[in-house]
């Protein structure tokens, strides 16, 4: 297993660049036929990607309400954000809340479900189905259950608690737990990382174990030793979507919250939603500003665990193309 | 073994490692009965109250059982919420949005995957790039440009790019074709069969595990899809399911009428229910490919 994107650099750099002139023929034919077929996805990438990439690059530095046309102001959002928007800052601590927490989450708790579906446990497939079951209800309804899992009066949650001796909480009436609650509800799309675990840890081949046990190694160590490393790979991509995604939480937090209480939910792209779509006049300007940001933020998350994945990401070797 | 002394203390040792491997495993399924508890009290609980009485569901701690059974929470929910429109907006762009996805995402993979062109790897690394773009950075710009072409209020939006290829689903494809031996297309050709018709009639057929994949996860992001509903769809005679269902419970007076908005979340889940149990397997192997990638 390689990356795709590792595969793709090697690909590159491996080829020469191939000039339409020195074609064949044939090969003139093949590739004429070639861009046909992706043909579509050209127009797709030029519209629905470049367009809205550069375009949101540079309302960024312009105001803009839509119905008149937008409006230079150089670097005021940039310098607004900082400067005068407490928001904005509030809004990018919550949102890192949120990913530490609930990539912490999806991971360690996906991690750890599919190491105990990983022993040879009955009715395997049924479990499977169970833990995963939670990530194909659609986010609105899975928004409305949870409003209630999280009431603070007499919600599911609360009665576990109660259960267990533990006095309620208030949840959402809570800035201070709040966020918890929405990283509470996201355990609910564990079963997604635990089916990607499991299919990577049941493609660990069984002579390893063995080769292990031989050598006296303990039910941890092969953990630690076997297991780890050669789940680095999946690790790794699930860390980098994980994180992708997190960054980008809005749905459940614009119908459950939207933002209260005391802008303690409010997340980045909550924050530039409404910019863009509540306030009045819109301020799509400004909001693209935030995009950019929530951009680069992304790309050097991105960046920065790509360059560290050759350190701690392992790839069997033979599989390497 | 060599260590026991006494056929006793053979029985004794032999019993102890039994027993705890009684209880491990034990342990092991008490702890996966927890965890599936945990998944699935929500949604039982939303099925349940959903014929709950209304005083019911206030009770702390929390019930269970409905005292009676009170279908009529179905019928009222469904006097506030049109959900048959929403209902039939929802297959339509469902249905449309599944076709455009299909159809270009086989069409673009099976041009990475077979053909050799100029630019074709570094096209590839960006379409794999687009992925890590934030919805947010296209969502001003495209809508401005929807706005100014007059798309808004139609269905448009939701359906059109989709028939421009997603990146991911692409990708998925493209694994897919690039697995298949290259004599069974050798021998198509020497048969004399066009390009078209390669792809029409060999590959296609053959790329049908993929193919109903894409399907699946493109069904899941139109059904579920929020967002786009939200700010493209102002009419409610357009609405979807997701956006009937959050205009439903956030209707003022709504806020505390949990058994009809339970019966209503009930309603939108069926639907993906159904299809999740008819297609696990490949819901399961969306889910791998997603994760496994390369």
């Amino acid at each position: 297993m390689t990356s795709a994107f590792g595969a793709q650099l090697g690909a590159l750099r491996g080829r020469r660049r191939t000039r339409w002139r020195d074609l064949s023929p044939m090969r003139k034919r093949e590739a004429r036929f070639g861009l046909l077929f992706i043909a579509p996805w050209i127009v797709g990438v030029l519209l629905f990607a470049l367009f809205p990439f550069v375009a949101s690059f540079l309302l960024s530095f312009t105001k803009y309400n839509i119905v008149e046309p937008p409006k230079w102001v150089g670097l005021e959002h940039y310098v607004h954000m900082v400067t005068d928007d407490p928001l904005f800052l509030k809004s990018l601590r919550n949102t890192a809340v949120y990913v530490g927490g609930s990539v912490i989450i999806r991971i360690v708790l996906g991690f750890a479900l599919a190491l105990l579906l990983n022993t040879k446990v009955r009715f395997l497939g049924l479990w499977r189905t169970l833990f995963y079951l939670p990530s194909v209800v659609p986010i609105v309804a899975l928004s409305v259950i949870w409003l209630y899992v999280l009431n603070a009066r007499a919600g599911l949650l609360n009665s576990l608690l109660h259960a267990i001796g533990l006095p309620r909480v208030r949840w959402f009436a809570d800035p201070d737990y709040a966020m918890i609650a929405f990283l509470i509800m996201s355990t609910t799309w564990v079963g997604v990382t635990m089916v990607i675990f499991l299919a990577g840890l049941q493609g660990i081949p069984e002579e390893y174990y063995d080769a292990a046990k031989i050598d006296g190694a303990t039910v941890f160590q092969r953990l630690l030793r076997v297991t780890i490393p050669l789940m680095t790979p999946t690790i790794y991509l699930n860390v980098l979507i994980n994180i992708i995604s997190a960054f980008q939480v809005f749905t459940q937090i614009f119908i459950m919250t939207g933002g209260a209480p005391r802008d303690a939910t409010r997340t980045y792209v909550l924050h530039l939603f409404d910019h863009a779509f509540q306030y009045l006049p819109p301020q799509m300007g400004y909001s693209s500003a935030l995009a950019w940001i929530l951009f680069i933020i992304i790309f050097v998350f991105t960046a920065v665990i790509v360059a560290t994945s050759q350190r701690w990401v392992f790839y069997q070797g033979g599989e390497t193309d | 073994m060599a260590a026991a002394t006494s056929p006793r203390s053979i029985l004794e040792r032999d019993g102890f490692v039994r027993l705890s491997r009684y209880l491990s495993r034990a342990l092991l399924y008490l702890l996966l009965i927890t965890m599936s508890l945990w998944f699935l009290a929500p949604l039982f609980w939303m099925f349940m109250s959903s014929f709950m009485p209304l005083d019911q569901v206030g009770v702390f701690p929390v019930q269970w059982i409905p005292r009676v059974w009170q279908p009529e929470n179905y019928t009222d929910a469904l006097k506030f919420w049109n959900f048959g429109i929403t209902f039939r907006n929802t297959m339509f762009v469902t249905i449309v949005s599944l076709i455009g996805d299909i159809g270009s995402c086989t069409l673009v993979a099976y041009g990475f995957a077979r053909f050799r062109f100029p630019f074709r790897d570094a096209l590839f690394l960006i379409l794999l790039a687009t992925l890590m773009l934030p919805f947010a950075v296209r969502l001003i710009p495209v809508y401005a440009a929807y706005e100014a072409i007059g798309w808004i209020d139609t269905f448009y939006p939701l359906i059109v790019p989709n028939f421009f290829g997603n990146a991911f689903y692409i990708f998925i494809c493209r694994q897919f074709f690039l697995g298949i031996p290259q004599d069974l297309l050798d021998a198509a050709k020497i048969d004399g069969a066009s390009e078209v018709r390669i792809f029409t009639q060999v590959m296609i057929p053959l790329a049908k595990p993929a193919i109903v994949v894409i399907a699946i996860l493109s069904f899941q992001n139109s059904w579920n899809d929020f967002l786009g509903p939200l700010i493209y769809l102002k009419d409610p005679d357009l609405h979807t399911l997701a956006i009937g269902l959050y205009k439903f419970t956030s209707l003022p007076g709504q806020g505390g009428i949990y058994n009809q908005q339970m019966a209503a979340s009930t309603l939108m889940v069926l639907p993906v229910l159904i299809v999740f149990f008819l297609f696990q397997k490949q819901f399961i192997q969306g889910a791998n490919i997603s994760g496994l990638k390369g």
